[in-house]
Formats: structure tokens, C-alpha cells, sequence
């Protein structure tokens, strides 16, 4: 069926970006190709068109021609950052984000800020940017793309230390390539016309011959070209689900053989050319050094960027764990780097020969080394002093006890109890020890038990082969048993951060209030990392406070970021790496419940992806627990409004009743008398009249009490319908009755406005009481005009007056409660009224506003949004 | 012709007092009751030409007392309530009330609504099939036509049917749902814009002045009423 090839709309949902602002990336092949000329160029037009554009940081290193370029646009001021007693001119993020530009253009994406900046690179200040929704222009050379930098670098020569990850120029809305041919740039640089560095002054002369300067602007196009190829294949996965991708094919790297840096990069351009998803794996046998284990581990984050999922893997046996790994993750392509291949020695299998073994459905890919291998020395290191002093006392005291036994004791059994030695030692305190056990065994054993005694001599030749099984015994039974050691080290610390989760989830089941929450976490976290945290949650204006009782000296400021930007930062991530914390949101499904502040005493802890993993589990366990608290506190609060909502209404309902039903008597009665007094013609009408004036105005202040009274408790439900504009006004003239008498109304309705939506009764009350403000403040026999029109999708309803104006001061203030036009004026009335309009007008969402007419006389407007009319869904000329 | 009767059920007594006096002043013969249960025996006893009725009472609900006595009289009836709530109205006028008052009211309002219900119930002014709305419209009912100043005027069937529904019972209100139901049908009855287009097409066809109108009034929140 053709139908099971079309889009999937949640498919088609989910490609579409977030609101996010436009990256344009001028590239180019080599530096002086003119991007920044074009950049500003391409600014100059958009300001030109009206957009509002700034340059947040351009270098025209003094070129004139670029530099003109500049002229009418808005260069914003460089933030200082004092770095090593220097101050470093910087490009200024929040600076950018304050004034929130259309466009703004940030040259050199690769640059790296100074220590101590928001972000380690510029590219991520870009990324913010466009996070917030501004438009950013930026440049870039091919030689700053990660994927290519050591291509690049082997090409020309000359390193290049600033990147930029190929995601941001994939994910780049625009690439404008800036292109010169080699000759053209050739003689703008012999002209002078390019602006060198003076870093790379003494590399130029290498860098731009003719030969590189061709290569970079094949490697340039043939980047641009995969970019377009990989947004034609993406269209057509959005086009169709054709089912060319059910194959997968993914690949894995394996880390730890030495030079990361190239091997992960090779990896990730390998995944990217065939649009397959990569993991990233270490070994750790539990023998690696500081070093090592802090390069794999930072060979593992930058993976991580590049899009690898990446795990430490824990056992003796990498083969098998490997070939696990890729046949769980359905990886069917392992990359192993050369060096590792070469390194492993004869007389044990290869690494790739032992996957060839255990998983021969595999696919093995031997990377080629990068030049930093061959330049990096393989340094020795001393191994740590755990356990030396120990295994050689141990030696020696045993050799000790065993002086005066010389000759009782076989020497057989006495290697037996020297093995038994090495073992211990293998135990107790790990493989390098063992392995010193084992030497200094064989040494003593030798010196002190064999003859000739006192001498390393060997009178016996068959002694040599003991020595040597001596050996080998200490040296394998050493490993096996640190190995072993090492995994069940790792796989306890394993099973504990499981049943640390698996408990806590239990305890947070049960917590009631944020700050068990907090409590839980902090106490599973100080069991399982030994860390410090800080819980800190917005309260009801979105400040972020921090729980008590978590005292841990914290970046407010970078809690806040954390919070905006629902993204870790600090300890371990790329926004302030120097800082003391791991900083990480607590997202929950509906919304990020704070931040969870981690700090661990030892600072590569966190660099382990195990751990890493562990506090994002622990902090989504969290926020889950916060967002669940935030349901049944709303769900208490409706309940609690609910009630109290019905409570104020029985309340007005009985004070309205209670108030009115005497009022009823006072004013009836009073007229009763006033009509019979009349009839008979005597003097002591004009009191009775008086008598029902006075009612009358004390029943207008009551209702108006009530009406504010039952709108300001919040709880007005809106009874809104369609209502024709002439029978809104139409019935507000009606309910004031003879109040208009001495005033002529001059009605202009026009009859193509169209019908509100509101409540019937609040508009006309509105509309009631601001004729009656005109009535009362304007002369007798002057006009009073009611209008209505539509205008700019809004329905303007218009009250004017022929009176004295509005009171001097500010308009608004008139609708505020109590307060009236003059002060003690003779007009009664406590300044209710317009209050109430306003209240009504909130309500609808309408704006209420006065102003003085050009010709005299007040004007209040009601600006009513324009809703699109209801439809009749029958003939109108015929019945339904 | 025998004196008219009129009812007041109302629990406060000077309240009582003071309408009792306006009707006396228009030549009814008064009664009173101050409940529920008082009120229906005397409505059943005296058979009153009119019946003020109180809609907080307190022994029970005035709505209720109405359906009841809905069931065997159709005698006009006016509601006082002193919420300002038009839930309550239109309740009492689903119930069947003929018109309401809100508390405070005038003495002239009350009334003035007496005699147009009054007028009602002895058969209005028209005759025959000829009803005249205001100076200048005339229906003829029996013809279905309708002109106004000597100029016959063209209305839709629905327009007509709606004017014709309210002429049924000229003087009362009558509330959204009542009209929906009577004009489009028992499946419209929520949709109140309807009716306030057609009213307006109505007063456009009929009235001088369509916002300030003579006989096709508003009752806001609640209803219309014809004159």
C-alpha cells in the first residue's frame, strides 16, 4: 500500500526544530579567502532590509576594506577578562543576550575563550545564542572542523589546537562557502592583502603553497558537499519511510590502545560517512595508570560529543567483553587502532586476533595511528608504593623464619611456602607487588637456600628451572588473582550503585516534603560517591533557593544557567569546567524542578561515565519525586480553592440576601408613603422623597460593593456567548432607566461590527456604569456618544462625554479602587465604579482605557480582542 | 365583575407590607403567606389572579413551590429574588414563572409588570388575527405576515417563527432556552447565538431604533420579552 510509505506525522512532528535562531557559517579553505568581508557584506544588506543586526565580535585585523564594511552598524563593547594578570578582550555573551538582536555576528566560531569565561569555546557562546532564539553569523575555516583537523594537519603540516564539533556545522541552517582560487588568494597574500597570525607567520610559508592551499579547497567543497548529501538523505528519510535503513550497522570503537584522540575522531567520521550510530567503550583492566585512565577517560567525553554513547567495560578478558558489548548494542563494526594491534607481543593473541576468535561475525577495522602516536613517547612510570614495603618485609621475614629450617625443610616445600608468599601478596595488595614478590622470592630463595649458600651461584643447573617456574607462577597467579580482584572491585561497585538506586527510588516513594528529598539524595549520594549535594528549587516566582541543611559553597549564578538551560554545567561538562560542582537540572516530564548541586572530593570521579551516569540517574530520580510533590500539593490547592471558592460564594450569596431584603423594605415602604403622601398633597412628601433618594443610593453602593466584592475574589466565572454590540449597549442604556433623561444620546453603531464574546451581564454592567460616570460628570442637555467599530482586529466599544475632561495625572490611575476624579467633590459615589469596569475588563482579557476628547469632554474606550464569529450550521432562510 | 386577587408569598413582613399596599392601591383583594406550605394552601383556596412569589423562603424553595403549583394553576406568577445571580431567575422561569423582580425593586416596576400580565391573561388588545407591536408594525397572524408603516416587511421562516413565540406570550420573559427549544428545536438549546442573531435581524426588520428597542426588549443573562 502506498499509505504505509507516507509520512508519519509524529515523524514529520519531531523533525521540526524548536524555535531556534538561524546559524549562517561563512567557510572557507584557508584564511584570507575574504569571509569576513562576505559576512559583513551579507549584515549590511539585512540592516538594510531593517533587520536589527549587531557584530558581537569582528576582527578586521586592520583591513580597510573590511573595516568600512563596518560603518552604521552597532559594534558591541568587548568584555575584559583578566587572565594571568592580563586583561583578554572577549566576546560578550550576556552582553548579546541583554540586548537580544534579529542577528548578530560572532567571527572566528573556533576561537577559545579565556579561562574562566561561561563556556571553553566560542562555538558553545553560539550555541547559547541560538538557544535563545537570535540569529548568529559566524566563519570558520575547514581546517577548525574536528573531523578533519588532522587531516588537515597532515596535509599542510601546521597543528591546529581550536575546533569546532562537526554537529555544529551540520546543524548550521546556512554554510555560505567562501570561496578564492589558490592562485587569487596566492597574490592577495603576496599583495599583503592577508592578515596573518603572527603564531602562524612562521608556518605560513608552509601553509600556503599551492599544493596545500588546492587540498584545503578540495576538503572544503567535499565537506560542503556530505553537508548537503547528508540533508538530501535526511529529507528523504522525512519524505518516507522507504525501508533502505532497516539494516543497521553500527560501530564501535575501542579506547585504551593509545592515541585516543585520532582513533575517536577516525571513529566518529567513519559513523557520520555511513550515517550509523557509534558507541565508545574502555576496558579497564584494573592495572591502567592515573594517566591512562584520565586519557581514556577523556578520549570517552570527547566521543561523547561526537555523538558516541560511551561505557567503561570492567574484567580481565577484554575480547569477550567487547564482543559482548557489540552483539548486545547490534554493533557490528569494532575499530581498533594499530597501535594496540602491534603492541600486544607474540607469544599472546592480539586483541583483534581474539575477537576474530570469540565473535567472527564482527567486522574488525584496524584505524590507521594518527601523527600524535608516533610523536608521543610511551612514558615509564614508577608504579605506585601500595604494597612494596609490605611483599619485600613479608620476603624477608619469611626467609627469616625459614634460616634455621635450612636442611630440615625440602627445598620443594620451601618454594611451595614462597608461592604461597607471592600469592598472599597478589591478594593483599595487587599485581605489581606480586610481581616484586615473586623477583625478590626467587632472589632470596636462591641466595639463602641453595648452594653454593650466601650467593647467587647456582651449584645445581636444575635449580634454574624451579627459579623459573618460581616465576611464572608468582607473575600469572599475581595477575589472575589482581585481575579478578579488579572485576569484582568493579562489578561490587556496580551492583552498590544499583542497590543504591534501587533504594533510594524506595525511599523517595515514600518522601512527602522537598526536603526529604533532598535528605534521600544527599545521603545516597554521599554513600555511593562520598559527594556533597545541594538541592535548590524555585519558589513561586522562579528564584532559586537552596534547601537548608545543604551547606556546600555554590554558584548561584550558575545554578540559575543550569535551570534556564536545562543542561549540566560545571565539574565535568562544557559550561564552566573549572568550577568545584557538578551542576545538574532536575528534568522532569513536565518541567525542570530545580538543580541538583554535586561535589565530590576527588575531581575525576566525575569524568567516569559510570558516575556521571549514576547523578544523572540520581537526579532524575529527583526530579521525578519533586514533580510528583508539586501534583499532590496542586491537587490539595484545587481542592482547598474549590472549597473556599464555595464558601465566598454562599458568603456573598447570604450577605447579598441579608443586605438587600431590608434594603427592599426601606426603599418600598418609602416609596409607599411617598405615593400616598402625594395623593393627599402634603408637606412631608419631600421627606419621604428624601427617604427613598437616600435608599436608593445606599442600595447603588451596596451593589457595587458586592459586584467588586465578587470579582475580586477571583472566583467570577465567565458566562461568555455572542453578543450583537447593539444589544450590549442596547440593554445598558435600558438598565439606567431615566438616569439619561437629561442627557441626549447619540448612538453610533456600525453595523458591520462584528459580535463580542463575553458575559452579558458583566459588559453591560461595565458599560452601565461608565454612562452613568458620563451622565454624572457632564452638564445636563450635553451629548453623550456610544460608539462601536472594529479596528485592528479588536472591537472598540466608546463612551464620550461633553463634561469637564478627565482629571489632571495619570489616566490609569483612575480605575483604581477609591478613588474619584475630585477630591470631596459634591457628585457622590466612593470610586467603585470604574474600578469594577476595569475588573470586568480583565476579565474578558479587554483593555479599558481614557483619554480627554481633542474637542472636549472625557473618552473611555474598551478595546474587546476580535474572536472569529461563530458559524450557524443551517440555512439561514430555511428551517433546520 | 368581582374584585381581583392577588398573593403575596414573601417571608418578611415589611416587605409584605408595602406590596401588599401597592396592589391593594391597583384594587386587588390581598393575601398572604410567609411559607412554602402556607403558600400553596392558600394558592389552592383563594385562586389568586396574580401571585408575587419570594424565591428564599424558609421552609424551602420558591422553584419548587412553582412546579407544583405549575401542575394545577396557571395563574401568573412574578419571582423576587435577592441575588443578583440570573441562575435563579432562569430557573424560576424554566419553572414556570411569568416574569422577576430583583431586590431592591420600585413600587412602579412591580406594577407595571402586574398590569402587563394582567393584560396578558384578558386576552391583549389586538383583534382577531391583527397584533400591532408598538405605533407603527403589524402582524398578521393569521396571514404570516407582518408590515411596518403600511410597508409589508419580509421575514425568513425562522424570524417569524421567533416572532411569533414571543407574540404567544407577549408580556412574559422568556429565557434563552425556552425560545431555542420552541424555535430550533430541543437540539439547540445551547446554542444562545443563534437566537441573538435572529433577535437582532428582528429588531433591524422591526424596530425604529434596533439598540434602543420599544417592544423587543433584552433581559440580560436571561431572556427576551415582547411588549
Amino acid at each position: 500500500m502506498d499509505d504505509d510509505l507516507r509520512p508519519d506525522p509524529d515523524a514529520l512532528l519531531a523533525a521540526l526544530p524548536a524555535p531556534r535562531g538561524k546559524l549562517k557559517l561563512f567557510f572557507g579553505a584557508a584564511p584570507g579567502v575574504g569571509k569576513t568581508y562576505a559576512m559583513l557584506a551579507e549584515a549590511q544588506e539585512k540592516r538594510a532590509a531593517g533587520l536589527d543586526v549587531v557584530v558581537g565580535w569582528v576582527d578586521t585585523h586592520g583591513r580597510a576594506e573590511t573595516e568600512a564594511l563596518l560603518a552604521g552598524l552597532e559594534v558591541l563593547p568587548r568584555k575584559q577578562i583578566a587572565w594571568r594578570g592580563k586583561q583578554v578582550p572577549e566576546f560578550d555573551l550576556d552582553a548579546v543576550l541583554a540586548r537580544r538582536p534579529a542577528l548578530v555576528v560572532v567571527d572566528e566560531l573556533p576561537h577559545s575563550n579565556a579561562p574562566g569565561s561561561r563556556h571553553p569555546k566560542r562555538w558553545q557562546d553560539v550555541d547559547e545564542l541560538l538557544a535563545a532564539g537570535i540569529d548568529v553569523y559566524s566563519a570558520m575555516n575547514v581546517q577548525h572542523l574536528d573531523s578533519l583537523n588532522d587531516v588537515v594537519s597532515g596535509v599542510t603540516g601546521v597543528a591546529v589546537a581550536e575546533t569546532v564539533p562537526d554537529h555544529v556545522f551540520d546543524r548550521a541552517s546556512e554554510v555560505r562557502l567562501v570561496d578564492l582560487p589558490p592562485d587569487d588568494l596566492l597574490l592577495r597574500l603576496a599583495a599583503g592583502k592577508v592578515y596573518l597570525p603572527e603564531v602562524a607567520e612562521r608556518a605560513a610559508g608552509h601553509f600556503f603553497r599551492k599544493g596545500n592551499l588546492i587540498a584545503l579547497r578540495e576538503l572544503a567543497l567535499r565537506r560542503l558537499a556530505d553537508r548537503v548529501d547528508g540533508q538530501m538523505r535526511a529529507q528523504r528519510e522525512v519524505q518516507s519511510r522507504a525501508p533502505v535503513w532497516a539494516t543497521s550497522l553500527g560501530v564501535l570503537l575501542v579506547l585504551g590502545q593509545g592515541d585516543e584522540d585520532s582513533a575517536v575522531r577516525q571513529a566518529a567520521r567513519l559513523a557520520r560517512a555511513l550515517s550509523a550510530p557509534w558507541h565508545a567503550v574502555w576496558v579497564d583492566r584494573g592495572h591502567a595508570s592515573a594517566a591512562a585512565r584520565s586519557r581514556a577517560l577523556a578520549a570517552l567525553a570527547q566521543a561523547e560529543e561526537q555523538g558516541a554513547h560511551t561505557l567503561v567495560l570492567a574484567g580481565p578478558v577484554p575480547a569477550s567483553l567487547i564482543a559482548d558489548y557489540a552483539r548486545r548494542h547490534n554493533l557490528s563494526l569494532l575499530a581498533l587502532s594499530q597501535r594496540g594491534n602491534r603492541a600486544r607481543g607474540f607469544w599472546r593473541a592480539s586483541l583483534q586476533q581474539q575477537l576474530a576468535q570469540r565473535a567472527p561475525e564482527l567486522n574488525c577495522l584496524i584505524l590507521a595511528a594518527g601523527e600524535r602516536a608516533k610523536a608521543a613517547a610511551a612514558g615509564w612510570r614508577w608504579p605506585d608504593a601500595g604494597g612494596w614495603w609490605q611483599s619485600t618485609l613479608a620476603c624477608l621475614a619469611l626467609t627469616a623464619a625459614m634460616l634455621p629450617l635450612r636442611g630440615v625443610l625440602d627445598a620443594a616445600n620451601l618454594v611451595m611456602l614462597y608461592l604461597l608468599l607471592v600469592l598472599l601478596a597478589a591478594v593483599r595488595y595487587g599485581r605489581t607487588p606480586a610481581a616484586w614478590a615473586a623477583v625478590l622470592s626467587v632472589a632470596l630463595f636462591d641466595f639463602f637456600f641453595i648452594e653454593p649458600h650466601l650467593s647467587f651461584a647456582v651449584s645445581d643447573i636444575q635449580y634454574l628451572i624451579t627459579f623459573a617456574v618460581m616465576l611464572t607462577v608468582g607473575l600469572v597467579a599475581g595477575q589472575l588473582v589482581a585481575s579478578q580482584r579488579q572485576s569484582a572491585a568493579q562489578a561490587g561497585r556496580r551492583e552498590a550503585h544499583t542497590r543504591y538506586l534501587y533504594e533510594m527510588a524506595r525511599e523517595l516513594g515514600s518522601a512527602l516534603m522537598p526536603e526529604q528529598v533532598g535528605e534521600i539524595t544527599g545521603r545516597f549520594l554521599q554513600a555511593s560517591l562520598n559527594a556533597q549535594i545541594s538541592l535548590w528549587l524555585p519558589d513561586a516566582e522562579e528564584q532559586l533557593e537552596a534547601l537548608p541543611d545543604t551547606p556546600l559553597a555554590v554558584d548561584a549564578a550558575l545554578v540559575r544557567w543550569s535551570f534556564d538551560h536545562q543542561q549540566a554545567a560545571g565539574q565535568g561538562t562544557h559550561t564552566l569546567p573549572d568550577a568545584a560542582q557538578l551542576y545538574l537540572p532536575l528534568q522532569a516530564p513536565m518541567r525542570t524542578r530545580g538543580v541538583l548541586v554535586v561535589a565530590v572530593p576527588d575531581a575525576l570521579a566525575l569524568a567516569d561515565p559510570d558516575n556521571r551516569r549514576l547523578c544523572e540517574a540520581v537526579a532524575a530520580l529527583a526530579a521525578q519525586t519533586l514533580e510528583r510533590l508539586h501534583y499532590i500539593e496542586v491537587a490539595q490547592q484545587t481542592l482547598l480553592s474549590m472549597e473556599s471558592e464555595r464558601l465566598r460564594h454562599s458568603l456573598l450569596a447570604a450577605l447579598s440576601h441579608d443586605l438587600r431584603t431590608p434594603l427592599t423594605a426601606l426603599s418600598g415602604n418609602a416609596e409607599t408613603l411617598l405615593l400616598a403622601l402625594q395623593r393627599e398633597g402634603r408637606a412631608e412628601q419631600e421627606q419621604a422623597a428624601l427617604l427613598l433618594a437616600q435608599s436608593q443610593r445606599i442600595t447603588r453602593l451596596v451593589t457595587n460593593l458586592l459586584e467588586m466584592a465578587r470579582l475580586q475574589a477571583g472566583g467570577v466565572t465567565l458566562h461568555q456567548d455572542w453578543l450583537p454590540a447593539d444589544e450590549v449597549i442596547g440593554s445598558a442604556i435600558a438598565a439606567l432607566g431615566g438616569v439619561l433623561d437629561t442627557h441626549p444620546l447619540q448612538l453610533d453603531i456600525d453595523p458591520a461590527c462584528p459580535m463580542l464574546y463575553g458575559d452579558a451581564i458583566l459588559l453591560e454592567r461595565l458599560l452601565v456604569n461608565l454612562l452613568e460616570n458620563a451622565a454624572k460628570y457632564s452638564p445636563p442637555g450635553s451629548p453623550i456618544c456610544v460608539s462601536a467599530a472594529a479596528e485592528d482586529g479588536r472591537i472598540l466599544l466608546r463612551v464620550a462625554d461633553r463634561g469637564p475632561g478627565l482629571p489632571p495625572g495619570d489616566p490609569a490611575r483612575l480605575f483604581d479602587a477609591f478613588s474619584r476624579g475630585e477630591r470631596e467633590s459634591a457628585i457622590s459615589g466612593v470610586g467603585l465604579g470604574l474600578a469594577i469596569c476595569r475588573t470586568i475588563a480583565d476579565v474578558h482579557g479587554a483593555r479599558l482605557s481614557a483619554a480627554n476628547r481633542h474637542d472636549g469632554g472625557a473618552c473611555f474606550t474598551l478595546s474587546l480582542p476580535q474572536l472569529p464569529p461563530p458559524a450557524l450550521d443551517f440555512d439561514p432562510e430555511n428551517l433546520p | 365583575m368581582h374584585a381581583l386577587t392577588a398573593l403575596i408569598i414573601e417571608d418578611e413582613a415589611a416587605i409584605r407590607r408595602f406590596v401588599r399596599s401597592a396592589l391593594e392601591d391597583e384594587g386587588y383583594r390581598v393575601f398572604e403567606a410567609d411559607t412554602v406550605a402556607r403558600g400553596l394552601i392558600e394558592a389552592g383556596t383563594r385562586k389568586p389572579d396574580v401571585l408575587v412569589l419570594d424565591l428564599g423562603l424558609p421552609d424551602g424553595d420558591g422553584v419548587s413551590l412553582l412546579l407544583d403549583l405549575r401542575s394545577w394553576s396557571k395563574v401568573p406568577v412574578i419571582v423576587l429574588s435577592a441575588r443578583v445571580d440570573e441562575v435563579d431567575k432562569i430557573a424560576a422561569l424554566d419553572a414556570g414563572a411569568d416574569d422577576y423582580l430583583t431586590k431592591p425593586f420600585g413600587v412602579g416596576e412591580l406594577l407595571a409588570r402586574v398590569r402587563a400580565l394582567q393584560r396578558r391573561r384578558s386576552g391583549g388588545e389586538g383583534n382577531g388575527s391583527l397584533v400591532r407591536l408598538g405605533e407603527a408594525v403589524t402582524v398578521d397572524l393569521a396571514n404570516r405576515s407582518v408590515s411596518r408603516g403600511g410597508e409589508p416587511v419580509h421575514l425568513t421562516q425562522l424570524e417569524y417563527r421567533l416572532l411569533a413565540t414571543l407574540l404567544a406570550h407577549r408580556g412574559k420573559v422568556l429565557t434563552h432556552r425556552q425560545l431555542l427549544q420552541e424555535v430550533w428545536g430541543p437540539g439547540y438549546v445551547e446554542h444562545s447565538h443563534y437566537l441573538r442573531i435572529y433577535m437582532a435581524h428582528l429588531r433591524q426588520k422591526l424596530e425604529a431604533d434596533p439598540a434602543q428597542p420599544r417592544f423587543l426588549r433584552t433581559e440580560t443573562g436571561v431572556g427576551y420579552r415582547l411588549l
